[in-house]
C-alpha cells in the first residue's frame, strides 16, 4: 500500500470512530431518565402547556431518530445546536474555550516529554541498578497519584505557602478584563500584541496546571523511553558507535535516542486521551477556562446540547491526534503501511 | 545461583528467597492487604465517629486528632479510615462487572468473527480511545449521583479493555491444534467457548485486573471529587478532598493531604500488585 492510500484509509477510519461516540453520547443523553425541559424551566409546578411549548421549540417532541438525524446533519455542517441554558451557539462557545485547553494540554505534553525522556534515559543507562529501581518506583508512582490531588498539592505549596505562583485562572482578573484576544491562544496573543509583561503573567499562570498534567503522564513516557532505549542500546550499530570510541553521551543522544523516539512518540500520541481526561480535572482545580470547565458547567446546568457538543469535539480532537501520529509513524517507518 | 563463599554457610529460607525475587509483588500484596484490612475493621480502629461532630473545628493535627478535624468538627483520621469503603466497593464491583461483560463479548466476538466481530470491535475501539473519565462523567451526570450509578458508569467505561484482551487472546487460541480437534469432534459453540477458549485466555485477562482496579479507584476519586458521588455525610476520599479544597486558601492543609495520601497508597498498591503479577506470569511490561 502506498502512503497516500494508507493515509486515505486511515482518515476514513476515523469517521466511524467519531460517529460511534456521537451515537453513544446521543443515546446516553436522550434515552436516560430526566426531562431537561423541566430543569430549564426550573421546578415541578410548571404548566403543561409551557412544557409542551418548550419541547416543541427544542425539538424534543419529535421521534428520537428524527432528532438524531437532525443533530448529525448539524454536526456535519459544524453546527452543534444552541445551548439550552444560555441560548448561545454551542460551536462558538466551544471555540471560545478550546484554545485554553489546547494550550494547557500541549504544555503538559511538553513537560511530560521533558521529565519522562530524561528520567527514562537515566534509568536505561543504570539498568538494574539502584537508580533504575528508584525511577521505576517513581514512574509507577506518578500514575497512582490522582491528578486533581497533585494539582491541589502544588497549589498549596507553591501558591499558598510560598506565594511563588498564582493558584488559578489564566491571567489576573484585572489584566484579563483589559486584554483583547486575537486568536484565543493567550500565550500567542500576548506576544502578538507585543505585551511581554502580560506574556510573563500568562506563563506564570500556566506553570502549575501544566506541570500537574505533565507529571501525571511523565511516568508512562519514562517507562517507554527506558524500555525502548534498552532495546536499542543492545543493537549492533550502537556497539559499533561505542567501539569506534564515541563518548557514551554522544552514543545515547545521537545514535540510540533517535531510533528509540518512534515508540515514544506513538505512546505519547495514544496517551492524548488520558491527557484530555486529566485536563478536565486540572481545569476544575485551577479554574482554567477550557472546555473541561465548560463541560462541567454544562453538566451542572443539564445543558444537553452543550454536553453533547463538547464530547463530540473531544472525540474529533483525539481522533485527529491519533491520525496524525499514525501518519507520522507510517512516514518514518514504511513497514507500518503493509498490513 | 551464586555460590556462597567457601567456609561460610549462609542459610536462606525459601520464603526470604522468594520475597527477594518478587519484591514488587510482595510490596503490592502488603500494601493492598493492609488497606483492605484497615477498611474492613474501620469501626474497631477509628478513634472517633466519621460523621459525628467532636469538640474542635478545624483543629490542626495533634495528639487528640492525629490528622486534625474538619470544618464540621469531624475527625479527619476516622474519615480517612472509613473513606476507603466506597472507593474500594465501587472499584471492585465495577471491575468485576466490566470483566464479565467485556470478556464474554470478547470471546464471542473473537470466536464468531465476521460482521459481528467487525462491528463490535469498531464500537469497542471507539469507546476505548475516548478518555475514561469524561465518558464516566457524562454517564453519571445523566444517571445522577450515587454509588450504583458510579459503579454502572465505571463498569461501562472499562468494558472495552477486557473486550480487547479477551478477543485478542481468543484469536490466538483459535488457531491452536486442540481447538481444531475439538471442532472436528463436533463441539458446539457454547461448549467451545466455555471449555476450550475461555480458560486459555484467563491468564492474560487476570494480568490486567489489578491495574484496572487501580485505575477505577482514581476514576471513582475523580467522580467523587467533582461531586458525582454520595451525598455529604458519607466519608469518601475524593469527596473529602473536594470539601477540603474550599479551606485550602486559608492554609488548612490537613483536610486534603491525608485523604489524598490514602488514594495514592491504594492506587499504588494495586499498580504494584499488577506489576508483580505480570512479572510472575512472565510478561515484561
Amino acid at each position: 500500500m502506498g502512503l497516500l492510500r494508507y493515509a486515505t484509509t486511515r482518515v476514513l477510519l476515523t469517521i466511524p470512530m467519531v460517529l460511534i461516540l456521537l451515537t453513544v453520547v446521543f443515546l446516553v443523553l436522550h434515552v436516560m431518565p430526566g426531562n431537561p425541559v423541566l430543569v430549564i424551566l426550573g421546578g415541578r409546578n410548571v404548566p403543561q402547556a409551557l412544557i409542551k411549548q418548550y419541547e416543541h421549540r427544542l425539538g424534543f417532541d419529535q421521534p428520537i431518530y428524527v432528532q438524531y438525524v437532525k443533530y448529525l446533519w448539524g454536526v456535519v455542517h459544524g453546527n452543534l445546536g444552541e445551548s439550552f441554558s444560555t441560548g448561545l451557539s454551542v460551536t462558538s462557545q466551544i471555540a471560545l474555550h478550546l484554545p485554553a485547553t489546547l494550550e494547557l494540554s500541549f504544555s503538559g505534553l511538553f513537560i511530560a516529554a521533558l521529565i519522562g525522556v530524561s528520567t527514562g534515559i537515566w534509568a536505561s543507562l543504570r539498568e538494574g541498578g539502584i537508580v533504575d529501581q528508584v525511577l521505576r518506583f517513581t514512574h509507577i508512582g506518578t500514575y497512582a497519584i490522582p491528578i486533581f490531588w497533585s494539582g491541589l498539592m502544588l497549589q498549596m505549596v507553591f501558591g499558598i505557602f510560598l506565594h511563588w505562583l498564582p493558584t488559578g485562572l489564566q491571567l489576573n482578573p484585572v489584566s484579563a478584563a483589559f486584554f483583547q484576544p486575537i486568536t484565543g491562544f493567550l500565550l500567542l496573543d500576548t506576544l502578538l500584541r507585543g505585551n511581554l509583561a502580560l506574556f510573563g503573567q500568562a506563563v506564570e499562570h500556566l506553570l502549575l496546571p501544566a506541570f500537574t498534567l505533565g507529571l501525571a503522564l511523565s511516568g508512562l513516557v519514562g517507562r517507554v523511553t527506558r524500555a525502548s532505549l534498552i532495546e536499542v542500546l543492545g543493537l549492533d550499530y550502537v556497539r559499533t558507535a561505542k567501539a569506534k570510541g564515541l563518548p557514551a553521551r554522544m552514543t545515547v543522544l545521537k545514535h540510540a535516542l533517535r531510533n528509540a523516539m518512534i515508540p515514544i512518540i506513538t505512546v505519547v500520541g495514544i496517551q492524548f486521551a488520558i491527557l484530555m481526561g486529566g485536563a478536565v480535572l486540572t481545569e476544575a482545580v485551577f479554574s482554567w477556562p477550557g472546555i473541561g470547565s465548560f463541560l462541567l458547567q454544562s453538566i451542572k446546568a443539564r445543558d444537553f446540547n452543550a454536553i453533547q457538543g463538547t464530547v463530540v469535539v473531544i472525540a474529533i480532537l483525539i481522533a485527529t491526534v491519533n491520525l496524525v501520529v499514525d501518519l507520522v509513524y507510517a512516514m518514518v517507518d514504511p513497514r507500518v503501511r503493509f498490513d | 545461583m551464586v555460590d556462597a563463599p567457601r567456609g561460610s554457610r549462609v542459610v536462606v529460607s525459601p520464603l526470604t528467597l522468594w520475597i527477594g525475587r518478587r519484591r514488587v509483588l510482595v510490596a503490592g500484596i502488603v500494601l493492598v492487604g493492609l488497606i483492605v484490612l484497615l477498611t474492613l475493621v474501620a469501626p474497631l480502629i477509628a478513634p472517633y465517629s466519621p460523621t459525628m461532630p467532636g469538640a474542635d473545628r478545624l483543629a490542626a493535627p495533634g495528639a487528640a486528632h492525629w490528622f486534625g478535624t474538619d470544618q464540621l468538627r469531624r475527625d479527619v483520621l476516622s474519615r480517612v479510615i472509613y473513606g476507603g469503603r466506597i472507593p474500594l466497593e465501587v472499584a471492585f464491583t465495577s471491575t468485576l462487572l466490566s470483566l464479565l461483560v467485556g470478556a464474554a463479548l470478547g470471546w464471542t466476538s473473537g470466536y464468531a468473527g465476521g460482521t459481528l466481530d467487525r462491528v463490535l470491535s469498531l464500537v469497542m475501539d471507539a469507546l476505548y480511545s475516548f478518555p475514561a473519565l469524561i465518558l464516566a462523567i457524562t454517564i453519571v451526570a445523566m444517571l445522577g449521583p450515587g454509588v450504583v450509578n458510579m459503579v454502572a458508569a465505571i463498569a461501562i467505561v472499562y468494558i472495552p479493555t477486557y473486550f480487547r484482551v479477551a478477543r485478542g487472546q481468543t484469536l490466538k487460541v483459535r488457531e491452536e491444534a486442540y481447538v481444531e480437534a475439538a471442532q472436528a469432534l463436533g463441539a458446539r459453540t457454547p461448549r467451545m467457548l466455555r471449555f476450550h477458549i475461555a480458560p486459555n485466555t484467563l491468564t492474560a485477562i487476570m494480568a490486567i485486573v489489578s491495574f484496572n482496579i487501580a485505575d477505577a479507584i482514581l476514576t471513582e476519586a475523580g467522580l467523587a471529587f467533582l461531586g458525582f458521588g454520595l451525598p455529604p455525610p458519607t466519608p469518601d476520599w475524593g469527596f473529602d478532598i473536594q470539601n477540603g479544597q474550599a479551606f485550602l486558601q486559608s492554609g488548612y492543609w490537613w483536610l486534603i493531604t491525608f485523604p489524598g495520601i490514602a488514594i495514592v497508597l491504594t492506587s499504588l498498591g494495586f499498580n504494584l500488585l499488577g506489576e508483580g503479577v505480570g512479572e510472575a506470569l512472565g510478561h515484561q511490561t
